[in-house]
């Protein structure tokens, strides 16, 4: 006992030396997801304390769920844990137009602010102010299956319909090979499902609210989307897809027990990547359509943001000027190939000859442009944000509606009684809220 | 024995547990209280009076209901397999055998992993329906993959959670077991008592007050069962695998309504004060002796 | 004849047992085999996996990716800090109420575990307030503070039953032959309530280690102990099983070996007063 005791208190005093040997220098907390791009980043910090001698970055990784409760907890109660903080294109205009970002319009010049792709760019800023830095950006499209897809005898059009997508599901499906025609999310959550679904929602002509914040879940381009994405999901989706997200996919399209994925751009570097046993067999397109005039694919970007109130202020913005310049783009090139450059976020990159060889880039860049979280569905809405609503309580009910629809995916409830509960879950929210009057 | 002096240096020792206690209970508490009358999402500046809203809008969710049954089920459910399995085992044990410290160690082991581990674990590595083992097992012998999370989360999660428990309550019921009067079981054999008729008789009265510990201490721990729930269902599918403390974090830390948030927290305070009240009652009479 | 029957019984019993306990602790068995081997090795058919060759490869990559020494650290700082504190609180509590019980003893007693079912869940948002106010999140000290207050109604519970069970005719029988309180204490109680402190403290240590929601809620980096560890490990993409098994062995063994080494300690103290 006394042994354990006598190491315990040598480790402490051992813990407290190391903190003051760094107290000279200042350390900034960056707190980020577990995404390979930013697990990637990691990995290249000599570079940064190569150029920054003084500063030191202490890294909090969590999963994205924990990640966004920690960091909201923090910021909506000004905890100051954090100085560089990992978010989306849905938190940032709420949280810039709340005061609680710093604005990052007078990042150095070689930050070059306008170089940043418009649609991603414009999501970021309020009222002239940019406040976070897109670290990489993305939207959603078809990943399939070559080699699949030629053994059915067909051929992936560039910008398929929910049709296509249907054929060619039914087609590569062989379960005794536990092979599925179609992976898509079905995990609950607002970032899981409830991307997926509103975005494809979309392209059947569906919207969230109209434009007195009625929930429109009791109509029938809500009935349609859901029932299709069931119908595809039961016959020829893998088994186990009600917990299935980004992650869990990305897993069973690496192992070729996926036909098609329809998922984040960002996945396809993963998918031709060296984890992936299909990399050489990969082919995209754009998120499929109804001939409505618009298509199902989302507009995303993770981006960094200093929490206003921080002390550290001027080593965050030498961090995140670092992380998301175009010379970060350079050293991940050179250390890692074109590939697994972040991509998504600057005009530069998708202009470099080198980057253009990437098999998806110029799809990613399309599908990009191609989303308008302005205008995101057929008929006008009142809201902003293509696969999400942007305003605070969305996230709580939309997270609730998820486990509605993730409970028809799994059979325990039917699509009809999945819609009428979620109607009724939305309608109250936005009672309590004060949308509806 | 007990003069007026050692009392009040008994209450001296006592004081510092209990202030801190209440201090420990009270603050929080009455912070939730004051919260759970306001209008208070994080996300959205300031807060305003909400009289009793916020416990209303808690209390008609259907998710609610739905999240008091799942609660019950699972710590019922965990108990009878704990118990009952843990008698089994106890009994086994307690046999002679080879190599039984090695058995024992093997038995004990799930107790010290932590319940994130142990979730992760079974989801991952048992229970996915196309890497599991037991989707790899199905495989062979030629059968279609069962979906345990998604077509039985809460049996699947009152699994892992008893898997976790079980070394507890083997490892009480043993000790008891152990100090069973050897001399009071010969005499009954003697007598020609059968095996069930002494185990009927003589170990199970023996066992009462193991038994009601048992329940006693996991009833604590499972009523506020949580991480098992976040990494392998979030709840799910639908409310299916939602208990009351799953529920109020979705609704302060999913939705960020602080409000809502607190007025649920105190709703499962006083519910789990009910079920503490009945639940002494008969462990204090079962402990008296 | 007998002496055969008992060998048979034996033998059938031990089985019966080894079989048992195998399947008990197959899943952290399975964990600890997966975490030798590399990815996509680990998602194959469980005998294609153990056929296939071992690799350290999933540790370094843990180990370059997270900071396994200083979580290691703080876990121990944590639940050792914690346990001591509790007992130090308890000790003198515990004695009390079993030496000089009074009417109100029991209800007290009841009073103190009910404050344990209060869900963690519903006082995040207070507590961070408070921990933001007092300048303690992310500090070790702080989360000391709550895991002791979190486990103490469960530290003087488990000492009462422990120190009732020592008979007062002693201590009266030590006064007669005209010992000092002091000596009282030191020769004759000591001896007799160190089993009881020392299971005390190893349930403890175990309940602190595995505590997983404040841990995770009040901390950031430094005071981060493993179960943040893991968080980063949960749900990472692609490939993830060698890399979690290897995490998730890394979390689980030190407490696991410490649980072995003091199992016989640990299960005299786990009967809570309920054995006579």
């Amino acid at each position: 006992m006394k042994m354990t005791l006598r190491a315990l208190l040598g480790a402490t005093a051992l813990l407290t030396l190391t903190g003051m040997a760094s107290a000279e220098t200042t350390t900034i907390t960056v707190a980020t997801v577990n995404n390979g791009d930013m697990v990637r980043m990691q990995g290249l910090m000599d570079d940064f304390y190569a150029k920054n001698p003084d500063i030191k970055v202490e890294w909090v990784t969590l999963e994205e769920n924990v990640l966004r409760q920690k960091v909201t907890t923090d910021i909506a109660t000004k905890g100051g844990q954090f100085d560089v903080l990992t978010i989306g294109t849905y938190e940032v205009p709420i949280w810039g137009k709340a005061g609680w970002l710093v604005s990052l319009n007078d990042l150095p010049a070689d930050y070059d602010a306008a170089d940043l792709l418009p649609a991603i760019a414009g999501g970021l800023t309020v009222d002239g102010n940019l406040y976070a830095s897109p670290f990489y950006g993305e939207s959603s499209m078809v990943m399939y299956r070559k080699d699949l897809m030629d053994a059915a005898g067909l051929t992936m059009p560039e910008a398929p319909t929910w049709a296509d997508i249907k054929t060619a599901a039914e087609k590569m499906t062989d379960k005794s090979k536990e092979q599925y025609g179609i992976c898509l999310r079905g995990k609950a959550g607002w970032g899981e499902n409830m991307a997926f679904l509103t975005a494809m929602s979309n392209s059947f002509g569906a919207k969230w609210f109209d434009e007195n914040w009625n929930p429109q879940f009791d109509q029938q381009p809500w009935k349609d989307t859901l029932n299709f994405y069931l119908d595809l999901m039961n016959n020829y989706g893998p088994p186990g897809a009600s917990n299935n997200g980004f992650n869990e996919n990305l897993a069973l399209f690496q192992q070729g027990h996926c036909g098609m994925w329809i998922d984040a751009t960002v996945a396809a570097s993963f998918v031709t990547g060296k984890d992936s046993t299909v990399a050489d067999k990969v082919g995209f397109a754009l998120a499929p359509d109804n001939g409505l005039g618009k298509r199902g694919n989302w507009l995303w970007a993770w981006s960094l943001a200093i929490p206003a109130g921080s002390a550290k202020v001027d080593a965050a913005k030498a961090f995140i000027n670092w992380a998301t310049n175009k010379d970060y783009a350079a050293l991940v090139a050179s250390k890692e190939g074109w590939a697994n450059v972040p991509p998504g976020t600057r005009s530069s990159l998708y202009a470099n000859p080198e980057y253009a060889k990437v098999p998806f880039a110029k799809m990613t860049l399309d599908s990009i442009n191609a989303a308008d979280p302005t205008h995101p569905t057929v008929d006008p809405v009142p809201y902003t944000g293509v696969q999400f609503v942007a305003i605070p309580e969305f996230q709580g009910f939309a997270t609730a509606v998820g486990q509605q629809f993730s409970a028809a995916l799994a059979g325990t409830t039917s699509a009809d009684d999945a819609l009428a509960a979620s109607q009724e879950l939305v309608k109250t929210e936005m009672t309590k809220a004060g949308y509806i009057k | 024995m007990a003069t007026a002096h050692s009392r009040t240096a008994a209450r001296l020792m006592v004081s510092p547990a209990v202030i801190l206690l209440f201090l420990w209970m009270i603050v929080p508490l009455g912070m939730t209280i004051y919260f759970s009358f306001l209008r208070y999402n994080l996300l959205t500046p300031g807060t305003s009076f909400a009289g009793f809203d916020n416990y209303y809008y808690f209390l008609t969710q259907a998710a609610f209901w739905d999240a008091l049954r799942n609660t019950i089920t699972l710590v019922v459910g965990v108990l009878l397999i704990t118990v009952f399995g843990g008698i089994g085992l106890a009994l086994l044990l307690d046999q002679p055998m080879w190599g039984q410290g090695i058995v024992r160690v093997m038995v004990i082991a799930p107790f010290f992993v932590m319940p994130t581990v142990s979730a992760l674990v079974w989801k991952n590595m048992f229970m996915n329906p196309v890497n599991g083992m037991f989707a790899h097992i199905a495989k062979g012998l030629g059968l279609q993959p069962y979906d345990f999370l998604s077509q039985a989360p809460l049996a699947s999660i009152i699994l892992i959670v008893a898997w976790s428990w079980l070394p507890f309550s083997t490892l009480i019921l043993l000790t008891a077991l152990q100090s069973l009067d050897r001399e009071q079981q010969e005499a009954a054999e003697m007598d020609g008592a059968s095996p069930l008729a002494r185990f009927w008789y003589l170990t199970i009265p023996h066992l009462t007050r193991s038994i009601t510990v048992v329940i006693l201490i996991q009833t604590i721990f499972l009523l506020s069962v949580f991480a098992e729930i976040l990494v392998t269902t979030n709840g799910g599918p639908g409310t299916a695998s939602t208990n009351l403390p799953y529920l109020v974090y979705a609704q302060s830390l999913l939705s960020f309504d602080v409000g809502g948030g607190s007025a649920g927290g105190i709703i499962a305070v006083i519910l789990a004060n009910i079920v503490a009240f009945f639940l002494m009652r008969m462990i204090g009479k079962n402990l008296e002796a | 004849m007998a002496r055969k029957t008992t060998q048979t019984r034996k033998a059938v019993v031990t089985a019966l047992a080894w079989a048992i306990g195998f399947l008990i602790f197959f899943p952290i068995l399975w964990t600890i085999l997966m975490s030798f081997k590399s990815e996509g090795d680990a998602i194959k058919a469980p005998l294609d996996m153990l056929a296939a060759p071992w690799s350290l490869e999933s540790y370094g990559e843990v180990q370059t990716r997270s900071n396994y020494a200083l979580h290691f650290w703080n876990s121990v700082i944590l639940s050792f800090g914690s346990t001591l504190l509790a007992l130090v609180i308890a000790i003198p509590a515990a004695w009390a109420m079993a030496f000089v019980p009074g009417k109100r003893t029991k209800d007290l007693l009841m009073w103190m575990l009910s404050t344990k079912m209060m869900p963690a869940v519903g006082v995040l948002v207070p507590m961070y307030l408070m921990f933001r106010d007092l300048g303690l999140l992310d500090s070790r000290s702080g989360l000391v503070v709550v895991l002791t207050l979190i486990n103490l109604p469960i530290v003087i519970w488990m000492l009462y039953t422990y120190f009732k069970e020592i008979p007062g005719e002693i201590l009266e029988a030590a006064r007669m032959d005209g010992a000092s309180l002091r000596s009282e204490i030191l020769y004759v109680l000591t001896p007799m309530a160190i089993p009881g402190i020392a299971s005390t403290m190893l349930l403890n240590i175990i309940l602190a280690w595995n505590e997983a929601f404040w841990t995770l809620q009040l901390t950031t980096s430094d005071a981060a102990p493993l179960t943040q560890f893991i968080a980063s490990y949960s749900s990472p993409e692609g490939l993830f099983y060698a890399k979690l098994s290897a995490a998730s062995t890394m979390a689980i063994a030190p407490i696991l070996i410490l649980g072995w080494f003091s199992q016989k300690q640990l299960v005299r103290g786990l009967t809570f007063g309920a054995v006579k």
